[in-house]
């Protein structure tokens, strides 16, 4: 009805032309849309089909039913009551009238995990130096406005490439066995990866600069370093504070896992406990860590806020 | 004209602050500093940063990173099929992770967005829920995955899907608060339901944002997949943590090789696919 009312002053023949033209139009889209859905159905289809046959998403095993027979099932359904049996064994008794001395069990090894702790946050905090001298060294000859030259540019870009996509802990697993075991080899492993990560996210900033402060120093006859130090320094530093603080938070993440390997920090604790079968050390580990996390990530995202909101009020 | 020592005299006189910062904030840049580079030292001497180890270490890096030059070529079918079929895992980790994680998240993200959960205290429940499930670390939830589905990649699919449910319910229920209210009016004027409202008024709105997010994250998600491996939750990372504890370096460089070769043609795939679903629309991460 609203459609008819905006022709009502077309002679009736025209009105019907544009009517029946929509119509086709409108036909064509459909059917195009409905073609584009079938394809696209089709592949995820596939793609489902190849990657849970190749990822055994369907794999079966056997339970026990009440009348004590063996069943074949879908493992999903059967491995989530041993989830269960699993998760509530690492749950401590904590009793009310005995609670300080239920955590005090909890926490039993509580001063080598706070030592450990402190080493976690000091592996990140060096780690994340080392990433940010690497990483801000590199954005420069990384950037595309910045690079001195074509090769410096590819070259430095492939590196940062290639420390980001290879993971920590793989990173972490070649150097200890070149460092041997401890923070050391944990430092440089995250360090390394840190460098890749924030190499490329401080280049980023640096492509979305003004080259105009660039120019002056040029025209004043200031050098390439004098040209970055001058011109595009400034500009970045808010930028490139906000990343280092982001991924300070990431790399107090990768520190608690990387002493899995053997590369210092509280991993290591994870590691024996699960082999010791310790299930109440497991959660308490847990615990650390999360309100550890809970805690960097809260400062760093209040400073994070406060760096951007100077940014925003300066003339 | 060239600038005179009186003229600059006079412009540190007119204005000091452009010259020097005040007294208070560079007391407070010395001690942020001087705490910086305390807790670097401290830290060096800790840590047993002693130059000889550093240099006798680098001195075994050369000899392992010498193992890459030529790379090591695997010459028969098995070895090699074993090798692709850990790659394979890795992707159909990814692969599955993110769709059952995407699954999970999508109906709980609308609780979680302002514009369709009105109760105040109970959206915020919820996005606190969400930290918590993102705060979970994949390698953590792969352990105890393990004890409950086996070794293999079933531990690292449900351990990747938990993790991104956090994520994902986080991101989508943003992309649903940033949608605009006007199509709903129009939905809603027109006589629809509230799940009319919210199929044909915001559905269309989210759809290439939740795309491009779901992209963005199988893209990490293959990284992230390739490190389950070393606690033996299935994919490429077990064979390279074996293959490393074995001390066969040649093997395990080319191993990382074909690790960052699958991460290019991950990246280059997604990329293609991102322009022809969504065009050129920004990321919203």
């Amino acid at each position: 009805m609203t459609i008819t009312a905006h022709f009502s002053n077309d002679p009736p023949r025209i009105r019907a032309t544009r009517l029946s033209q929509f119509e086709l139009d409108f036909a064509a889209q459909r059917r195009r849309a409905r073609f584009g859905w079938i394809i696209g159905t089709f592949l995820f289809v596939l793609a489902f089909a190849f990657t849970s046959w190749i990822g055994d998403f369907f794999k079966v095993t056997q339970v026990t039913m009440p009348d004590g027979s063996r069943e074949w099932r879908w493992i999903i359904p059967a491995g989530i009551p041993r989830l269960g049996e699993y998760l509530e064994k690492t749950i401590p008794t904590l009793r009310w009238d005995t609670l300080g001395a239920d955590f005090a069990n909890w926490f039993w090894r509580w001063k080598i995990w706070m030592e450990l702790l402190f080493e976690t946050i000091l592996i990140a905090f060096m780690a994340t130096v080392f990433g940010v001298i690497g990483g801000f060294l590199l954005s420069f000859p990384a950037s595309r406005n910045l690079a001195p030259n074509k090769w410096v540019l590819w070259l430095t870009r492939r590196y940062l490439e290639i420390a980001r996509t290879v993971p920590e802990l793989v990173w972490a697993l070649i150097f200890v066995f070149c460092f041997s075991v401890g923070p050391l080899a944990g430092v440089l492993a995250i360090g390394l990866h840190a460098t890749g990560a924030l190499g490329k996210l401080y280049s980023e900033v640096n492509e979305n600069i003004d080259m105009r402060p660039l120019e002056g120093v040029k025209a004043a006859g200031g050098t390439w370093f004098d040209q970055i130090r001058y011109g595009a320094v400034p500009q970045v530093l808010p930028n490139i504070i906000s990343y280092t603080l982001l991924r300070f938070e990431i790399n107090v993440r990768a520190s608690s896992i990387i002493g899995y390997v053997g590369a210092g920090g509280l991993g290591q604790e994870f590691r024996t406990a699960m082999s010791f079968q310790e299930y109440t050390d497991l959660s308490a580990l847990f615990v650390i860590i999360f309100v550890t996390v809970m805690i960097i990530d809260y400062g760093s995202e209040k400073l994070r806020h406060r760096i951007i909101h100077l940014e925003e009020n300066r003339p | 004209m060239s600038v005179t020592s009186d003229q600059i005299a006079e412009a540190r006189a007119r204005v000091p602050l452009a010259f020097q910062a005040p007294l208070p904030v560079r007391l407070r840049r010395y001690a942020l500093w001087t705490f910086f580079v305390a807790l670097f030292c401290w830290c060096l001497y800790d840590f047993n940063f002693s130059p000889v180890r550093i240099w006798e270490g680098l001195a075994r890096f050369g000899t392992v990173a010498s193992f890459m030059f030529p790379p090591y070529v695997w010459t028969s079918w098995a070895e090699f099929s074993e090798i692709l079929n850990g790659l394979g895992e890795t992707l159909a980790i990814a692969f599955l992770g993110t769709v059952l994680g995407a699954v999970i998240a999508f109906p709980l993200s609308f609780l979680g967005a302002k514009n369709i959960n009105r109760l105040n205290f109970f959206r915020l429940g919820v996005r606190r829920g969400y930290d918590v499930i993102r705060a979970f670390e994949t390698l953590i939830l792969a352990l105890i995955f393990i004890r409950a589905f086996g070794l293999g990649p079933l531990a690292g699919i449900l351990a990747i899907a938990v993790s991104e449910i956090g994520t994902f319910a986080k991101l989508f229920s943003e992309a649903i608060e940033n949608t605009s209210n006007k199509p709903v009016e129009g939905v809603k004027a027109s006589g629809g339901s509230r799940l009319q409202q919210i199929r044909f008024g915001i559905a269309p709105q989210v759809n290439p944002v939740i795309m491009s997010i779901l992209l963005y994250n199988f893209e990490s998600n293959v990284r992230s997949g390739t490190i389950l491996g070393i606690v033996g939750a299935g994919g490429i990372g077990f064979l390279l943590s074996d293959r490393i504890a074995a001390y066969k370096w040649g093997e395990a460089w080319s191993i990382i090789f074909l690790i960052i070769a699958m991460v290019y043609v991950i990246d280059w795939l997604s990329g293609i696919v991102r322009q022809r679903l969504i065009g050129k629309t920004e990321l919203a991460k």
